[in-house]
């Protein structure tokens, strides 16, 4: 089925490609909608069974993909509309969507894949699919964005390859030339420190470009600023767990060895060098969609320093990242219909949404307060639970440091979301604004709703699979 | 001979490094694809004859003809001018590459593994970060794509290193490097030169937080 599925998904791009017709184009998007569901379904029926050798439906990929596919329905739905509203050519449409449909295919094989090398082509195929999409409206600046990221991803995927390298040398000591995750797993004594020291900085490097992380955020940013808002929501939620797995997967090796505790050094550098780029870059951002980015950024260094702190911290870290791509990509697909409103991106020529918008203001109200993990929202629950593995490991200071920065993030973001939902723009042409169908915010308020039912009232399956993904990492 | 072919393969980073005009970088990597060519005939004994075939193809065709070709041609289609403009001077550039040499040297001194040949891994390296080193002090879109380049040459004696063992690594390798060709040279340097007319990297600074 893993076979038909890729298969199919691969034939279904080249004939969106190829085929320009409108109809034609609209059954093949759905089709593939329904192909990535029912492949959903498939996987949670084999859970923990594995498929042409090197897919295996583990907790982790199936949690992740379950999250994928919730999210691919509204954004299949949502990049329609902007296709629509846009006036796009055939060839411009027929490329976004096979572009859409390689991204989605090839970020569900990553999160299935038990094998580092497999891992790692997949993820190259992130990258060719995902400037297709950035540099959808092909003008100058997309094209910069795009030339940022391609370069930025080149140089990180060559990082991982040369961390694969390093990881196939320390395995020739345990005699061992088999490179899936569960070979590395039962080798875990043998493997030779050194090399191993060396595979994991470099394909921790390689890996922060997806997940947005210091060394490498920054393409990443000008990548969501760049790609319409449906591709957007992709790029800043599931793409972005993508890089997660593929951390997560080779630190479950390095945490069972010596070097457990220097990873978790290197993790904890990089997270909090990432929250304190978000608060400074978040204070001065006037660009709605880089701010939805740097608070990506921002989160997502949370979510390592739970996965570093142990303990409950891992689980609330695969419990943030989740509840995270529900918010941020409802936050992407609202972004739309505020761009109709206000004709612009800047904070400055936005403002007093709710009086032109109320349903989708509300939508960016509840996304915000989501974002920010306040109380009653889900995002809350695992953002406490990451601080209390941090108290919990004696990290008083860190845990202080990252409260501050955080202060500054939410502050910084209140302030923005306020002025656009409240305050009025002086000379603003009220006449021009268009009526906005509040059955779009539907899909957004299911995926907010999502996140508060799964942070506040977790099912049990739900919380035992996120139990079964950290059980391979120490306690 | 591996290790006559290797020791050149660095001595080439140091005239590079001190290296005016672009074409000598031009030059470099074809010279390098064909040192590269050799070290596979040489080095990748144990591995069956259609994968040696490919691997050897790959480096002769595309690492030693093709792309550097393709970048001349780049040169003169967009009329790229002929200095490397770095941000540095010369000389500065020849102190970092040597400390970048004698750090990967010692690095590899510490090593005690007696499966890895240690030239392979202090060729690799130090060719690594000297190709970075290029990409962050150069002018130019093209001297960065160079740089690159440089750089995958780099991983690739690396893969070479453990290529007996895993030639699916190899394989790897020659994907990463015909993905990199493809995407970023034939499609958006291309692009770039036709958009933006003079290529440098000052231009590409229009994406701002406001």
């Amino acid at each position: 089925m893993t076979g038909i599925y890729l298969i199919s998904a691969f034939v279904i791009a080249v004939l969106l490609f190829i085929i320009r017709k409108t109809v034609l184009n609209n059954i093949l998007i759905i089709s593939f909608g329904i192909l990535q569901v029912s492949f959903t379904l498939y996987a949670c029926y084999y859970y923990k069974s594995s498929t042409l050798e090197y897919f295996t439906f583990d907790s982790m990929g199936l949690l992740l993909l379950m999250t994928l596919s919730i999210i691919t329905l509204p954004a299949l739905f949502h990049s329609y509309l902007y296709i629509e509203r846009h006036d796009e050519t055939p060839q411009s449409r027929s490329i976004y969507f096979s572009a859409i449909v390689v991204l989605i295919t090839s970020i569900t094989a990553t999160y299935l894949a038990n094998h580092i090398a497999v891992v790692w082509i997949f993820a190259e195929m992130t990258t060719l699919s995902a400037s297709m999409l950035i540099y959808h409206h092909r003008n100058k600046l997309a094209l910069e964005g795009t030339w940022k990221y391609v370069f930025i991803c080149a140089i990180s995927i060559t990082f991982v390859f040369i961390g694969i390298l390093f990881l196939s040398l320390a395995l020739q000591h345990a005699g061992s030339d088999d490179l899936s995750f569960a070979n590395l797993m039962a080798n875990k004594d043998r493997l030779n420190p050194f090399w191993l020291r060396l595979a994991f900085l470099f394909i921790f490097t390689g890996f922060t470009v997806k997940l947005g992380l210091v060394p490498m955020y920054a393409a990443g940013v000008d990548a969501k600023d760049k790609a319409p808002a449906p591709a957007g929501a992709l790029l800043s939620s599931v793409l972005m767990n993508m890089g997660f797995v593929g951390i997560f997967r080779i630190y479950a090796v390095v945490a069972q060895t010596s070097l457990f505790h220097w990873a978790n050094i290197i993790i904890f550098i990089a997270a909090v060098l990432s929250i304190f780029v978000a608060a400074v870059y978040m204070t001065k951002v006037m660009n709605i969609k880089r701010m939805f980015a740097y608070s990506s950024i921002e989160h997502m260094g949370i979510a390592m320093l739970g996965l570093a702190a142990g303990g409950i911290g891992c689980y609330a870290a695969i419990l943030h990242i989740i509840l995270h791509a529900f918010v941020k990509s409802s936050l992407f697909f609202q972004f739309n219909q505020l761009y109709r409103t206000f004709q612009s991106k800047s904070i400055q020529y936005a403002g007093n949404y709710i009086k032109y918008n109320p349903v989708g203001a509300v939508v960016l109200l509840i996304g915000f307060i989501s974002a920010a993990a306040m109380p009653p929202t889900g995002l809350f629950v695992s953002e406490f639970l990451i601080f209390r593995s941090l108290f919990e490991g004696k990290y008083i200071i860190l845990l202080i440091l990252v409260l501050f920065l955080l202060t500054i993030v939410i502050w910084a973001f209140g302030k923005n979301i306020m002025k656009i939902l409240f305050l009025p723009v002086k000379g603003f042409d009220e006449t021009k604004v268009p009526k906005i169908n509040p059955w779009e915010s539907l899909t957004q308020y299911l995926l907010l709703f999502t996140a508060i039912w799964l942070g506040l009232n977790p099912p049990n399956i739900f919380v035992h699979m996120i139990q079964d993904a950290v059980l391979i990492l120490p306690k | 001979m591996i290790n006559t072919l290797l020791i050149i393969f660095i001595i080439v980073l140091f005239y590079v490094s001190i290296a005016n005009r672009i074409i000598t970088y031009v030059r470099v990597l074809a010279l390098q694809g064909f040192i590269l060519f050799t070290v596979t005939f040489l080095q990748l004994k144990d591995i069956q004859t259609w994968n040696l075939i490919l691997i050897m193809l790959e480096t002769i065709v595309f690492k030693a003809v093709a792309v550097p070709f393709f970048l001349s041609y780049l040169i003169k289609r967009n009329k790229i001018s002929r200095e490397t403009e770095p941000y540095l001077p010369h000389f500065i550039s020849l102190i970092i590459i040597t400390l970048i040499v004698v750090v990967t040297v010692l690095l590899a001194n510490s090593i005690k593994d007696t499966h890895l040949d240690k030239i392979f891994f202090i060729v690799s390296l130090s060719t690594l970060f000297t190709g970075l080193y290029f990409i962050a002090t150069r002018k130019k879109i093209i001297t960065h794509v160079m740089g690159y380049l440089m750089m995958e040459n780099g991983v690739f004696v690396l893969s070479l290193a453990v290529g007996n063992e895993m030639p699916n690594l190899v394989n790897l390798g020659i994907m990463l490097d015909v993905f990199a060709s493809v995407l970023i040279l034939g499609i958006f340097l291309n692009k770039i030169g036709d958009v933006f007319k003079a290529v440098d990297i000052d231009q590409l600074s229009n994406l701002k937080d406001y």
